[in-house]
């Protein structure tokens, strides 16, 4: 069971929290005159990274609020929570290629 | 390769069984082949067997990065059925279904295919029309599959609890009588020896690091054995499917969770076939060995730890008991997960890349083994003939631009 910081109200059990996927992903910036591959890849590609790995998660169960994490997806260990809109910490920060919220 | 028989085992019973000659060699990998399969679970095995005895290819390796099998395919709780929603996975299901069996047959091994009958239960008015409008469809491409009243259920099941007071009561279920379970070490076992025969090289710890390619085309791979040099290389490599594309420049639509799976103390035998309930998130069947092997949904999260969360298990031991009231005191003996490459539209992605010579087979998921040997039949005709098999071309990469999705959650998603 993973212990998660929730940035508002600190380490709570994963059953509180709610899973976004990878963080980061920017939705087209003229959605109609994005072409299919574009789509495809906003809608479907995703890095699924193996180690440091830059994820969302929602507090349901708590405050309700939408955060980031930085998570290593193979020794399960949160290495760092971090605000909608922000960059994880420099040394962390494994620079996906589309940054936006 | 020495035929098992009745006749060599009355002989190797004479020697107390100590002359058994060994089911596959283990060669040094050469410097070059003309195909390479990375990964060597069920399907990559498959794979190799059917480019040597259907495209006559002689110099084939296999890389394996562990051991045979030791990845989803020695993982998974064996439900082999082809009851899916949409044409292009019925015909892909199916044509596996058809080769188990007679895979004993074809590969003189014993891969323990029992056809028990599959039951999926449905626990309310939605469940129900949507069994009843699934079995249709299943039925209109010619695979059986049957609706069953509760108190079918009941007949067919006797340990299902169908009073109508539980939290989720049994209102009906399909059944497809064709499905049932496999042995799953025997499957990459059978496939590894038949394709050794026939001069496949199987490699184990041999994990591919890179993707060698000159220009837009592939040839060869970097493994922790050294250079390996190929015209042709087959990534099935199921969770890892991501990170052997990221060698090769490529993006997927791939995400890795855990998938867990618990066995209980070996019991009599008390159930002879495989029900699920996509409602509850669980599933049960018996092992030959009085195990009852039990199996749930997906952890939310992505992982490549090959462990879940034990909320998961919870839920799932709940669902299974409030089902199998006979259940309630039995001790859990292992829990383990695999790590499943789940797809957008729970449909795999069979076929060609953007670069030339590089093929991928994976996004079975939750629910591949079934596939084992269509998947290898198909992807080696694929590799082959640098075209997809007809069978597979509706599970090209490209369907996540053009839209054209296979969505079989309904099928696919809890159910396995
Ligand atoms: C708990 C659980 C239950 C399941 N239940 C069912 C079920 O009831 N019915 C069903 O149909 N399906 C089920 N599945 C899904 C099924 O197990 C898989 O879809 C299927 O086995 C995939 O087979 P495969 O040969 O592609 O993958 P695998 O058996 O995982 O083989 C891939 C191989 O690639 C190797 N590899 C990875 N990276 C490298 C590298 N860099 N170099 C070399 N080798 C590498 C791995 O070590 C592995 O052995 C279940 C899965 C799990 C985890
Ligand atoms: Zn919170």
């Amino acid at each position: 069971m993973l212990h998660i910081p929730c940035p508002w109200c600190g380490a709570r059990d994963q059953q509180e929290f709610s899973y976004g996927g990878e963080a980061h992903i920017a939705r087209p910036e003229n959605p109609a005159g994005a072409s299919d591959e574009a789509w495809a890849d906003y809608l479907f590609m995703r890095a699924n990274t193996k180690g440091v790995f830059l994820e969302r998660w929602r507090h349901v169960h708590g405050c309700g609020r939408w955060f980031n994490a930085v998570r290593d997806t193979v020794s399960h260990a949160i290495l760092a929570v971090y605000a909608m809109g922000e960059r994880p910490p420099a040394e962390l920060d494994t620079g996906s290629k589309r940054v936006s919220g | 390769m020495k035929r098992y028989s009745i006749f060599s085992l009355a002989r190797n019973a004479l020697s107390r069984h100590e002359d058994w000659p060994a089911a596959w060699r283990s060669p040094e990998p050469k410097t070059a082949y003309d195909a390479i399969i990375v990964g060597g679970g069920g399907h990559g095995l498959a794979t190799a067997y059917y480019l040597a005895k259907e495209h006559g290819l002689k110099n084939i390796a296999v890389l394996e990065k562990g051991w045979l099998g030791g990845g989803n395919t020695g993982r998974n709780t064996t439900i082999v059925r082809s009851n899916y929603l949409w044409d292009e996975s019925a015909a892909i299901y199916e044509h596996a279904l058809k080769l188990w069996e007679g895979l004993s047959q074809e590969l003189n091994y014993n891969t323990m295919f029992s056809q028990r009958g599959v039951m999926n239960l449905a626990h309310n008015l939605h469940d129900l029309r949507e069994l009843n409008r699934r079995v249709n469809a299943i039925r209109l491409n010619g695979i059986d599959s049957e609706i069953l009243t509760p108190r079918q259920v009941k007949e067919f099941c006797p340990i299902v609890d169908i009073s109508p007071d539980l939290r989720f009561p049994v209102m009906g279920a399909s059944l497809q009588r064709r499905g049932g379970n496999a042995r799953h070490d025997a499957v990459a076992w059978g496939y590894a020896r038949a394709a050794d025969a026939r001069g496949v090289d199987i490699i184990q710890t041999c994990e591919v690091t890179g993707i060698l390619r000159e220009g837009d085309r592939v040839i060869g791979v970097e493994t922790t054995r050294g250079t390996i040099r190929a015209p042709k290389i087959g990534v099935v490599v199921a969770g890892h499917a991501s990170v052997l594309a990221a060698m090769a420049g490529l993006r997927l639509p791939i995400q890795s969770h855990p998938l867990q799976a618990l066995v209980s103390e070996p019991i009599k035998p008390v159930i002879d076939t495989v029900v699920m309930s996509n409602a509850v998130h669980g599933y049960v069947s018996q092992s030959d060995k009085g195990e009852l092997v039990i199996g749930a949904g997906i952890d939310a999260y992505h992982s490549y730890a090959q462990r879940g969360s034990l909320d998961i298990i919870e839920e799932n031991v709940k669902a299974i008991c409030e089902l199998f009231p006979i259940f309630r005191r039995l001790r859990l003996m292992r829990h383990w997960a695999g790590i499943v490459d789940t797809s957008p539209d729970a449909s795999p992605i069979i076929g060609k890349t953007p670069v030339r010579g590089l093929y991928l087979n994976c996004g079975w998921g939750t629910g591949g083994f079934k596939a084992t040997p269509g998947s290898g039949h198909v992807f080696a005709h694929t590799i082959a003939r640098d075209e997809p098999h007809p069978i597979a071309a509706p599970f090209a990469l490209d369907r996540f631009a053009t839209g054209a999705l296979i969505d079989e959650h309904g099928a696919a998603a809890v159910a396995h």
